[in-house]
């Protein structure tokens, strides 16, 4: 305990030095950063006895004193040419240890209704369409990370689809983690609007460098989904595999908005990610879908919350994880049902596939539902590559090797399939498709339409 | 000439303390011919066409197997698939995420790699694949369906003719395909499996019913009996097992004469 203690001091050391350098001209971020620091140092660090943190330890985060990652570290378009969409987006917003990079960024091109800009310029330009949703979705009592992100707010996207706006190609927020001579940590921050009956396609990209000494990645995305929106949202960790990365990902939708978050974990040593929805409106939908590549001893912990407000929403959660080497995941599903949100139609799976006898899988499905007119299923397996397809395929010619990878291929392809973002999918079926050393543009699973639809 | 040859074969559950459940089997199929297997459930019928293809679940511990003059027990599964053995599943089991087109051109191509031949382009493959679906009855949509998922029992069974078919194996086992087939589906299979025959080539074919073999004319037909061909007969011996069951033939082989 007094280690812990102890480890709380580097980060409100680093507040006094942010707050003394940094100051806002606006009274109500001082004052909320401020509050988010006094909430950090009265909770402090998680421990194992906390049920959220149960199967992920944070004590090697906790131990290490991590400085402010420099605001000005050198990045050139050759550390961003294995994550840039090009011109397969409609914009690309770029972050160097979750500081603005305008010499990187893509911003041209965009139309008057859609806004992205840095979360430094909104605070700047227009500090009440912030406001009114910053820190409100994510508050800094939602857990001891997300206040100590709020402490530290300064920097990061500010994206803004106005009513009626309809963008076909992806927004990337695309940040890149640059690593120093010691241990250094970010706060990227996201604020992401979209009014009434907007469309749009965000992206989230973490990638990163191995350096000598890890990096920390402790970021924060709000989406403030209006009525009858739709929003896609794709998230790639794909961070060195050294990197810790903590992020919260909370989304409210209005009446009839549909939210659709595909999420990969591909990177980091140390991997949670937090995503809660709010269905805050009759008739709002939403699909949550992941999936965990994990090897070595990495460590990939998904929480997710959905919770049904209001009556006739769906809630559909798709998550898989495969499992080499001694690495371990966790999924944790949790499915709210408040009592007046009746005709709730809610269905979660959670599927591991374990390449190695090593590797372990913790998937938690909890339930909490208080209506009683609803639909709501959970289901959960993990298991090794099943030993009778394996057969079935070498019986038609196929080695037991390339049985194996195609199988493991098809059973994360599932997943990739439901993605519409094109050069996402693209880039996690190629990434799968080299790890497992099969050609790319298998196609394995191109399959009906109709299917894509089953769980 | 003689296409396999099976002599005195054994083999038991692999597993520590696993039964014996082939105890000396001898059978040897000549090219151009179809066998059949007929006997009880448990009599060892399915063992054998699942230890002929190297399943790992059984071990061989006596006896050999020639096929083609090469030993066929020294073959990988997957060797043995690109040497021309293939196996029609009694229970085909679904690939879920793997298309049906995929999975077919997998095999195909890995059988051609095998004997270094070119990959079949998509344009050959879809010629070759069009013939064959044409033979069985079978939608287009098969091919973009999952492998095996949400098929009936039927589909099933049509699926892995189908597969045969479009692989065109020398030796060809056929593990009950006739099973749970309406009158119309065993006319397809059976039409699909006899396009197969040519001097070059022989079948092995496991089933329950005589009814295969009003459709697939047989050159022999034996009697498996807890691990054994206990007998053998040309195809009047499967009406005769039709008509008075199998008893007759436990009490032969009890007291044998």
């Amino acid at each position: 305990m007094t280690q812990l203690l102890a480890d709380k001091t580097s980060h409100l050391a680093n507040f006094s030095l942010f707050a003394r350098n940094a100051p806002s001209p606006l009274p109500w971020l001082d004052q909320l950063r401020r509050a988010a620091i006094a909430r950090f140092d009265l909770v402090g660090f998680p421990s194992s006895k906390d049920e959220e943190w149960r199967f992920t330890n944070t004590t090697p985060i906790a131990r290490i004193p991590f400085a402010l990652a420099r605001h000005d570290a050198p990045a050139t378009p050759a550390d961003l040419a294995d994550y840039s969409f090009a011109a397969a987006a409609a914009c690309e917003i770029v972050f160097v240890n979750g500081r603005f990079a305008p010499h990187l960024s893509h911003l041209n091109h965009l139309p008057d209704s859609v806004t992205v800009t840095s979360l430094a310029a909104a605070l700047q330009n227009t500090p009440s369409l912030v406001e009114e949703h910053l820190a409100r979705h994510a508050t800094i009592e939602t857990d001891p990370f997300v206040a100590l992100n709020t402490a530290f707010l300064a920097d990061g996207a500010f994206v803004h689809i106005k009513r009626n706006a309809v963008l076909s190609q992806p927004i990337h927020l695309l940040f890149l983690a640059l690593p120093g001579p010691a241990p250094a940590i970010c706060h990227p921050r996201v604020l992401i609007r979209a009014d009434d009956n907007s469309q749009a396609t965000l992206v989230e990209t973490y990638s990163g460098k191995k350096g000598t000494v890890p990096v920390f990645t402790n970021a924060v995305t709000e989406i403030a989904a209006a009525n009858n929106a739709h929003i896609d949202h794709c998230k790639i960790q794909q961070e060195s595999l050294d990197a810790f990365h903590l992020a919260h990902t909370r989304a409210r939708l209005g009446r009839d908005t549909t939210f659709v978050s595909h999420s990969a974990s591909i990177g980091g040593s140390l991997v949670r990610n937090d995503l809660a929805v709010l269905l805050d409106g009759q008739g709002a939908a939403a699909t949550l879908n992941g999936l965990v590549l994990a090897a070595g001893s990495q460590h990939v912990d998904n929480h997710t919350l959905i919770r049904h407000e209001k009556p006739r929403c769906t809630s559909h959660e798709l998550y898989k994880h495969v499992l080499d080497g001694h690495s371990t995941a966790v999924f944790k599903g949790k499915i709210y049902v408040q009592k007046n949100a009746q005709k709730t139609d809610s269905r979660q799976t959670s599927k591991s596939l374990l390449l190695s006898d090593e590797a372990t899988m913790n998937s938690m499905p909890a339930l909490e539902i208080y209506a009683d007119d609803v639909k709501c299923t959970h289901g959960s397996t993990t298991g090794p590559v099943d030993e009778d397809m394996i057969f079935y395929l070498r019986t038609r010619g196929v080695s037991r090797q390339a049985a194996r990878s195609l199988l493991t291929y098809a059973f994360a392809a599932d997943v990739t399939r439901r993605i519409n973002v094109q050069p996402v999918r693209r880039r996690i079926e190629d990434l799968l498709a080299a790890q497992h050393k099969l050609p790319q543009d298998l196609r394995i699973t191109d399959l009906e339409t109709h299917d894509q639809a089953a769980l | 000439m003689a296409l396999l040859e099976i002599h005195d074969l054994h083999a038991r559950v692999a597993a520590p303390g696993g039964h014996e459940i082939l105890k000396g089997v001898n059978l040897t199929l000549d090219k151009g011919q179809v066998h059949a297997i007929m006997g009880k459930n448990g009599s060892g019928k399915s063992t054998l066409a699942q230890v002929l293809m190297g399943r790992e679940t059984y071990q061989v511990t006596q006896g050999s197997v020639l096929y083609n003059g090469k030993n066929l027990l020294e073959l990988s599964t997957e060797e043995r698939a690109c040497e021309g053995v293939f196996l029609a599943f009694q229970y085909p089991v679904e690939i879920p995420g793997v298309s049906t087109s995929y999975f077919l051109k997998a095999a195909v191509n890995a059988v051609r790699r095998y004997h270094r031949q070119d990959e079949l382009d998509a344009m050959d493959f879809l010629v070759l694949v069009k013939q064959k679906m044409a033979l069985l009855k079978m939608d287009q949509s098969f091919m973009n369906r999952a492998v095996n998922e949400g098929f009936s029992g039927g589909e099933r069974k049509r699926n892995e003719v189908f597969q045969m078919a479009v692989i065109n194996p020398t030796l060809a086992l056929m593990d009950e395909t006739d099973s749970g087939l309406d009158i119309d589906a065993l006319r397809i299979v059976a039409n699909g499996a006899n396009s197969l025959r040519s001097p070059d080539r022989a079948i092995l074919a496991v089933t329950h019913y005589q009814r295969l073999l009003n459709y697939i004319q047989p050159d022999a037909v034996h009697v498996m009996l807890d691990g054994r061909i206990v007998k053998s007969g040309d195809k009047s011996l499967a009406l005769e097992l039709e008509a008075k069951g199998y008893d007759w033939i436990e009490k032969e082989v009890a007291q044998p004469a």
